[in-house]
């Protein structure tokens, strides 16, 4: 796609011309959502081609059943919704038919996280991630940009397997022009810094990037890894990015049970020498309504504060950086 | 049509499948009773009746599809699968054990002839409406068949799917209610009534019929004429009898999921042994 970078982008966008495409290209592929079509942008998808795309009502849970039947009968799925009913509502049916039934289904949960905004604490999804990242045969992928989030559309239709995608609202920069290729357990190296390492994944990505041009002005070099791929997660790339770095920073706009803090955390607790682990993201609350930028503000996501928080952290550890 | 001859045989069939329900379920161990002992008649009549299905190549695109939704209840389908040919018969012996492709629920990655992986409750409608929904994309002329316990109607998620089936009209689908009227831990209808059950279908835009559900005629004869309904699904709710088969058990919900103890695993097996049993 042609987007530039810098260009803000809500990665829901990409996915709706990531269908399009798709359907076109493949008469296998099949696109479900559940009567939020038009927010999720698979809209498109329903009207060039109708006889492929399902509005399954208010239904969530039936949507999963029938998207393994479908796959089971030789389709491409990708069943729809906001973050917090797929997988939220529908764990159970998640577990059973695409886990366990290894369904070649592609669950997209859109509007994800603390940056759903106006619509406060019940469409927050601040879980998705600790719901699908234990299940066995998952992919897990939060794309940090639109290109990202197209390319992994594309990864997702391609391999097969149960996928989950996180997708959001948020109008996020561009970080990767048309010649990056998204690759499922790559973590793209973003930036690089003796000091530090900065996993991120989904809009943080991007917010990590400006937190470490901050953290720089502060005489402390990060590394930033993007963290697209939750699972299966590359360890020897997060481990490697922490080797002899003094601190580990973990950004996610979700909460810091469960999600890529976790997953770091789970990495990094198992070989020696390797830094203490700060995990951003959102404590042990709700969100609530306001802007996607206040919400990033109020629960301390914005760079200005994580800088803040993560000299106070490197203070509370006893870190000491080499000049 | 089912003929005379048909039906006699298929009876054999119900009658072998109850014994070796019994036989590989044993003595001493917990195992599903009540609920695949009342299903025999419906999935004999299903594999050895009406499903076009070729058991040399149970992943054929064009055959008929049965999907158990009350996965608990599938010992009787893995004895339709073994009878076929299409698992092992002596696999029976290893329901349950460590390592055997016969879980305690269907495991479609697993076990060939599943179709879909069930066990939690309420799942099966929506996965059979996927499969007919792509069947009907990619032309495939098949026909669906999704067998319920009523306790399942409990669930929600069937009465989601239910509405879809028929807004969508799949009239290639035909669900099968084993209406034993107990579930677990007593009478379905004291927890949360389903009755009348017939009307909640039809209301929901179903072909609806009811047979007995341990009676081959009627039940071949509304599985035929389930084929002849167009523009919308069909189903038949059979009435049957929980543990149906084994005196002791008839109609008592405390064997939906419990062992027997050998005295009486020895009096169901002299109940149920074929005197002209040839496996």
């Amino acid at each position: 796609m042609k987007w530039k970078i810098g260009d803000r982008v809500e990665t829901r966008d990409a996915y709706g011309l990531a269908l399009l495409e798709l359907g076109k290209q493949r008469d296998d592929v099949i696109v479900l959502d559940a009567d939020l079509q038009r927010s999720n942008k698979t809209y498109d998808f329903g009207q060039a081609f109708p006889e492929r795309f399902f509005d399954m009502g208010i239904a969530e849970a039936d949507m999963i059943g029938t998207a393994a039947g479908m796959a089971a009968t030789g389709m491409t799925v990708f069943a729809t919704s906001f973050a917090m009913f797929v997988p939220g509502r529908c764990y159970d049916q998640i577990r059973l038919q695409l886990s366990y039934g290894w369904a070649n289904v592609k669950i997209v949960g859109v509007s994800a996280g603390l940056t759903q905004g106006p619509d406060g604490a019940t469409h927050q999804s601040l879980d998705d991630i600790a719901l699908t990242r234990p299940l066995p045969g998952f992919t897990v992928l939060v794309p940090a940009d639109a290109t990202e989030a197209y390319q992994a559309v594309w990864a997702a239709a391609e391999m097969r397997g149960p996928v989950y995608i996180r997708l959001g609202r948020y109008p996020t920069p561009v970080l990767f022009d048309q010649n990056y290729r998204f690759c499922i357990g790559a973590l793209p190296i973003m930036r690089e810094g003796r000091d530090l390492v900065i996993y991120a994944t989904g809009i943080m990505t991007a917010l990590a990037l400006v937190t470490a041009e901050l953290l720089a002005h502060r005489g402390l070099e990060a590394t930033v890894l993007n963290v697209s791929t939750i699972k299966p997660l590359n360890v020897n790339a997060i481990l490697d990015a922490a080797t002899g770095k003094t601190l580990a920073i973990s950004m996610e706009e979700h909460w810091t049970v469960g999600g890529l803090g976790s997953a770091v955390a789970e990495t990094l607790a198992g070989v020696a020498g390797m830094p203490p682990l700060l995990r951003l993201g959102v404590e042990d609350r709700f969100g609530q309504s306001g802007t996607a930028d206040e919400l990033l503000a109020h629960y301390g996501l914005t760079p200005p504060t994580m800088v803040e928080t993560i000299l106070r952290f490197a203070r509370s550890v006893g870190a000491s950086f080499e000049k | 049509m089912v003929d005379e001859t048909k039906i006699a045989e298929l009876e054999a069939t119900a009658r072998e499948f109850r014994y070796h329900l019994i036989r590989m379920m044993g003595a001493n161990k917990a195992h599903h009773f009540g609920g695949s002992l009342s299903i025999v008649e419906l999935v004999v009549a299903l594999y050895f009746y009406k499903m076009r299905y070729d058991p040399l190549n149970p992943a054929w695109e064009e055959r008929d599809r049965f999907v158990m939704s009350k996965g608990h209840a599938v010992p009787t389908q893995y004895c339709a699968l073994a009878k076929l040919g299409v698992i092992p018969f002596e696999e029976l012996d290893n329901l349950k054990k460590l390592g055997s492709i016969l879980q305690g629920h269907p495991n479609a990655c697993l076990t060939p002839g599943i179709e879909a992986c069930t066990g939690s409750l309420g799942q099966g409608l929506s996965f059979a409406n996927g499969i007919a929904l792509a069947a009907r994309i990619r032309g495939l002329n098949i026909r669906v068949y999704c067998l319920l316990g009523d306790g399942e109607l409990h669930e929600g998620q069937v009465w989601e799917a239910a509405m879809q089936s028929a807004g969508q009209k799949l009239d290639m689908l035909c669900a099968l209610v084993d209406r034993n009227g107990l579930k677990s831990q007593g009478v379905v209808d004291e927890a949360k009534p389903l009755e009348p059950l017939a009307l909640k279908w039809q209301a929901f835009g179903w072909h609806v019929m009811t047979v007995d559900g341990h009676n081959f005629r009627q039940i071949c004869d509304a599985l035929d004429a389930a084929e002849t309904i167009k523009g919308k699904p069909t189903v038949i709710i059979a009435k049957t009898v929980k543990g149906k088969g084994v005196s002791f058990m008839e109609g008592q919900f405390q064997f939906h999921n419990a062992p027997i103890s050998a005295e009486q695993w020895q009096e169901a097996m002299w109940l149920l042994a074929p005197k002209d049993l040839t496996r």
